[in-house]
């Protein structure tokens, strides 16, 4: 929106710009506290006496003899196992990224295109599904999943999050499709292509940036989810949340806080750089792309 | 009772006569659900190291409650052993999902001590190897200063944290997990114990909770509120950890198995000098500790083959008669293990056991009037209501799940 | 769409919500209509390292005749809805004609766990939604407006607060706000009141929640506002300037009605996400001042030894209910929408 015709005036510029260092300062101060922290020990960064040990690292220099320590960190990833939480994560999350935006496509490009009264239908049934509780379905599948003896292995959480997450990417992807002219794969079917062909060589194309999108949230939520990992992976599987959960220690015995710190800065660092990466194909298929409600 | 009790001693400060615990290696598989903290793990580990030709997996979680029931529902289930407290084992007895394993521990259990095992109507169903309670840890140098002798009751506790307070030198001189929910439930639990009262009606599942023990508990519950943090329902037994080591607090009410954090060399060593254990205070003039004593053991899954279910006891026994790992892992909790050698962390448990405390109910319905005391109590000790209307919730609660369980 | 190429593009799909979402939804559904089985209990001796008593067992060889005979339990109609830990009927006519006053009325009726928990989940939603979708499109506005270069790790700023583990980050956040720590302590002394603690009133810790569930959803509102921002065609903004309107009069009548649609649909999912929410409580360790819906749900299944499925079941489905009635309009718009579309 940068108009020609449109001079802003420097009052206005100067409250934007201050507008925008607070509400950055506000969005990422807890995570530079917690990435600053990572590198203290835990009676400092997790400190009653005085909030001032984190950053003077009053203990660190103490336990450690130096100002910061990395020893979270190392710990973590090798006798915390963090390496084998991360490999997991990403088997799930590039799975259930591929699979969700796959079956998503499909459906929601047919859910575009229809004309018929159950279309809509499916679109309210979709978002009443989103309403349920997670907690609730997935102590739900548990009876059946030990029955059939799929429980604790990785396709069986893919598949549940895949399908978790399916209203959402559905409703995304169809608001997507709705912006895409008819008249596109119209002509298309009049030159002889099937719908399917109609589907994979014009719509995609001009969709891969609201794909891109789609995948995004997919991925989120297959990156941060807690409940379902929790409970339906065996220690073997476990990916990073559940990991770090236990990390966090029971109400009766002690856990290693710092581990869990550390934990969450490393696994945010792949975001960050996925984020950067995607965020020119995100904002540019947003532009093209429309939502709409 | 004395009896065991007297075994009970004979084993915390038993000393190794003879050699390791053995091990005729199984075949099978093996597949344990546990909890996760480094004592367990340091147990299955050891377990691990008997598990002869057998295929061995374990689970450590979090969520080991939520898994358990429907895990081991299943048949063939999961599981082959579930490693349970005296809670958890209950909802696994309610639905029949754990097998008897007397003749087992006639074959494989050499090495574990009578007293280790837990037995209902007669049948072993569970062997215990470590134990846990709650109990008063008090800072030696800030009583000595003022004069004050180490509380026996809370009752004393009261008057030397109010003591503390009015000398100016804490503002909350007393600190316990009262977190709403579990924890609070917990103390709860433990204070009306302490006054004597009965949960249930004798041989029933109705409540019993709404009477003058009961307005006592939560009294006391109060008092001791108002000399603790003013976020003391937010408080679990981390945060009250954390408090303590920055030295705002000088006596606590917390589990004696995270005792090994304050005794270490991280943090101050002013405070860590002067962190003294003691057993659990008495309340109300009552005669036995205001606690719950707790056991972790393990368990064998029924819908499992026997030859699956005797290389998990194979395996689980060595561990739970392994005096090696006792005494390697001395600082891990305090085993029920032969061979185990108490250390000054051990205190506050072996004074519980010798006061007499008792074991935390192993009841049915137990768990369903632990949560509705979680919630329900809270809106007393913010001020909001008094303690008759705050039982009367109890109940209420409590009452409404235990018709949907079936239990009235 | 012919309905047989529908029907083949929408399967994969179709049938993975149906397995996993749609028939757990019915088996909920049916098992809130129903209790355990009466629990036959019998007096046993039970010991353990400390000692022996004589308490109460189950009696396995008799539930387990009567759990055979009807596994899904006994029938009990409504009878978890309208038990006291969920609508109490019986209680609230109890209160209604026991109280003098509406207050005194009202006060009764929030004291029970089901209405509590309402109470929160609705303030919770009234108070979030609208400031989620105020700030972000004042955050999306604004950006629009900074310089494309450094646009990029902007955004990525503005979108932490969603993207870091929620589990995690309230666990460092409740560390902030404690009153020892960085923002509590800070707080303390802006506000010179040395005992200020915002984890020990209720109003204080509800007003905690809400600030962090603007702070962790506005970055959702954010991302799609942004995006329909770019689409807004420039010639009626152009002749707008020329025309002398003013910046707010632009907004207000172009750049709003336009982007309209994609306001309903980040209303609609934060609206649904508001109303389940859970983890804040859990997080800020608020369980003592604040309940939600979902947190019943949770409290049933998980912290409890014994689980309450029946419980959390007629939980879940007056969830379901709750948000339907809440996203009615909404729906009733997309369906005009649906059909002048056709």
């Amino acid at each position: 929106m940068e108009y020609g015709l449109d001079k802003r005036s420097n009052a206005l510029k100067t409250f934007n710009t201050t507008f925008i260092i607070i509400w950055l300062l506000i969005a990422c101060f807890p995570f530079i506290w917690t990435f600053w922290g990572s590198f203290k020990v835990r009676a400092d960064f997790f400190s009653r006496a005085d909030w001032w040990y984190a950053i003077s690292a009053f203990n660190t220099l103490i336990e450690t003899g130096g100002q910061f320590t990395s020893n979270a960190y190392s710990e973590a990833w090798t006798e915390g196992e963090f390496w084998k939480a991360s490999r997991n994560t990403i088997i799930v999350t590039v799975f259930v990224v591929t699979i969700s935006l796959f079956l998503g496509t499909l459906g929601a490009y047919a859910l575009s295109r229809s004309t018929e009264r159950y279309a809509f239908w499916i679109l309210i049934a979709a978002l009443i599904f989103r309403a349920m509780p997670h907690i609730t379905l997935v102590s739900g599948y548990l009876f059946p999943f030990f029955e059939l003896q799929i429980w604790g292995i990785l396709p069986t959480t893919i598949v549940v999050l895949v399908a978790i997450n399916q209203p959402f990417t559905l409703w995304l992807l169809y608001s997507f499709f709705k912006t895409v002219p008819k008249e596109l794969d119209e002509s298309a079917l009049i030159d002889g292509c099937s719908y399917f062909q109609a589907f994979r060589y014009i719509i995609m194309p001009v969709m891969w940036p609201g794909v891109i999108t789609a995948g995004l949230f997919s991925l989120m939520l297959a990156y941060n989810d807690f409940t379902v990992t929790a409970l339906l992976l065996n220690q073997e599987n476990h990916t990073m949340v559940p990991k770090i959960q236990s990390y966090l220690g029971t109400n009766q015995h002690e856990g290693n806080l710092m581990w869990a710190v550390s934990a969450v800065v490393s696994a945010t660092a792949p975001l960050f750089m996925l984020v950067m990466f995607f965020q020119r194909q995100v904002i540019s298929g947003l532009t093209t792309g429309a939502v709409k409600g | 009772m004395k009896k065991i009790l007297l075994t009970l001693l004979f084993i915390l400060f038993g000393t190794t006569t003879y050699a390791d615990g053995h091990c005729s290696k199984p075949s099978g598989s093996i597949n344990i659900l546990a909890n996760d903290f480094p004592a367990l793990r340091t147990f299955v580990e050891t377990a691990k190291g008997c598990k002869g030709s057998a295929d061995f997996k374990v689970t450590h979680s979090s969520e080991h409650n939520k898994i358990a029931v429907p895990a081991l529902t299943a048949n063939p289930s999961e599981f082959s052993a579930r490693i349970a407290a005296n809670s958890s084992i209950v909802p696994l007895m309610n639905q029949d999902l754990i097998r008897p394993m007397d003749d087992l521990v006639k074959k494989y259990g050499k090495g574990i001590q009578d007293s280790q095992l837990i037995t209902i109507d007669g049948k072993v169903m569970a062997v215990a190897f470590m134990a846990n309670t709650q109990h008063l840890y008090y800072r030696e140098d800030v009583l000595k200063e003022l004069g004050i002798p180490v509380p026996k009751t809370y009752e004393e506790v009261v008057a030397a944290s109010e003591k503390i307070r009015a000398s100016g030198k804490m503002q909350h001189p007393y600190a316990a997990a009262y977190k709403a929910g579990w924890n609070l439930a917990e103390e709860f639990v433990n204070m009306f114990i302490g006054h004597g009262g009965e949960f249930f009606k004798a041989g029933t599942a109705e409540p019993n909770i709404n009477n003058a023990k009961g307005v006592a508990t939560l009294n006391m519950l109060k008092k001791l509120a108002s000399l603790s943090n003013p976020d003391y329902l937010t408080h679990d037994s981390e945060a009250i950890k954390v408090e303590w080591e920055s030295g705002k607090v000088a006596l606590m009410t917390l589990w004696a198995s995270r005792s090994g954090t304050l005794l270490d060399d991280e943090g101050d060593a002013k405070i860590t000098a002067a962190t003294k254990l003691t057993g659990p205070a008495t309340v109300g003039g009552g005669n036995i500790p205001a606690a719950t004593l707790w056991w972790d053991g393990f368990t064998l899954a029924k819908n499992r083959s026997d030859s699956d279910a005797e290389a998990s006891f194979i395996a689980l026994a060595h561990a739970a008669s392994n005096k090696k790992m006792v005494a390697d892992a001395a600082d891990q909790a305090v085993w029920l293990v032969e061979g185990f050698v108490p250390g000054p962390k051990s205190i506050g448990v072996i004074e519980a056991v010798k006061m007499g405390a008792k074991p935390y109910p192993m009841l049915p319905q137990m768990g369903l009037m632990h949560g509705a005391l979680g919630s329900e109590i809270v809106e007393f000790l913010q001020g909001k209501e008094s303690a008759e209307q705050a039982l009367k919730d109890v109940e209420a609660a409590y009452i409404s799940k235990a018709k949907e369980q079936g239990f009235l | 769409m012919p309905n047989k190429t529908f029907f083949w593009f929408f399967l994969p799909t179709g049938l993975a919500m149906i397995l996993f979402i749609g028939l757990p939804i019915i088996s909920t559904g049916i098992q809130s209509f129903y209790a355990q089985h009466d629990q036959v209990v019998k007096e046993v001796k039970k010991c353990d390292p400390f000692g022996c008593t004589v308490s109460i067992v189950v009696d396995q060889e008799a539930t387990s005749v009567i759990r055979d005979e009807r596994p899904l339990g006994k029938f009990n109609g409504l009878g978890t809805y309208v038990d006291r830990n969920h609508l109490a009927i019986e209680q609230i006519s109890e209160f209604w004609d026991e109280t003098d006053t509406f207050g005194d009325f009202i006060d009764q009726v929030t004291n029970l766990p089901f209405y509590k928990a309402l109470l929160f989940t609705l303030t919770y939603c009234l108070f979030v939604t609208p400031n989620v979708l105020l700030l972000g499109f004042i955050i999306a506005l604004s950006l629009n407006a900074i310089s494309r270069k450094i646009r990029g790790p902007l955004i990525f700023g503005t979108i932490l607060p969603m993207i870091v583990t929620p589990l995690v980050g309230s666990l460092v956040l409740f560390w902030m706000i404690d009153a020892e720590g960085i923002i509590g302590a800070n707080l303390q002394l802006i506000m010179e009141d040395p005992y200020l603690s915002l984890k020990s009133s209720r109003t204080l810790t509800w007003i905690t929640i809400i600030i962090y569930g603007v702070w962790h959803h506005s970055p959702f509102a954010f991302v799609v506002f942004y995006a329909a921002l770019q689409t807004v065609p420039q010639e009626p903004v152009e002749a707008a300037i020329i025309d002398g309107a003013s910046r707010y009069q632009r907004i207000r009548h172009i750049v709003l009605p336009h982007i309209y649609p994609v306001v309903t649909f980040v209303a609609l999912i934060s609206l649904m996400d508001n109303f389940r929410v859970f983890e804040p409580i859990i997080g800020f360790s608020a369980e003592g001042s604040a309940q939600s819906l979902s947190w019943l749900i949770y409290d049933n299944l998980v912290n409890e030894e014994v689980i309450l499925f029946g419980s959390a079941a007629a939980t879940s489905m007056m969830t379901i209910i709750g948000i339907a009635i809440l996203l009615a309009p909404v729906l009733i718009r997309t369906w005009k929408e649906f059909r002048t579309a056709r």
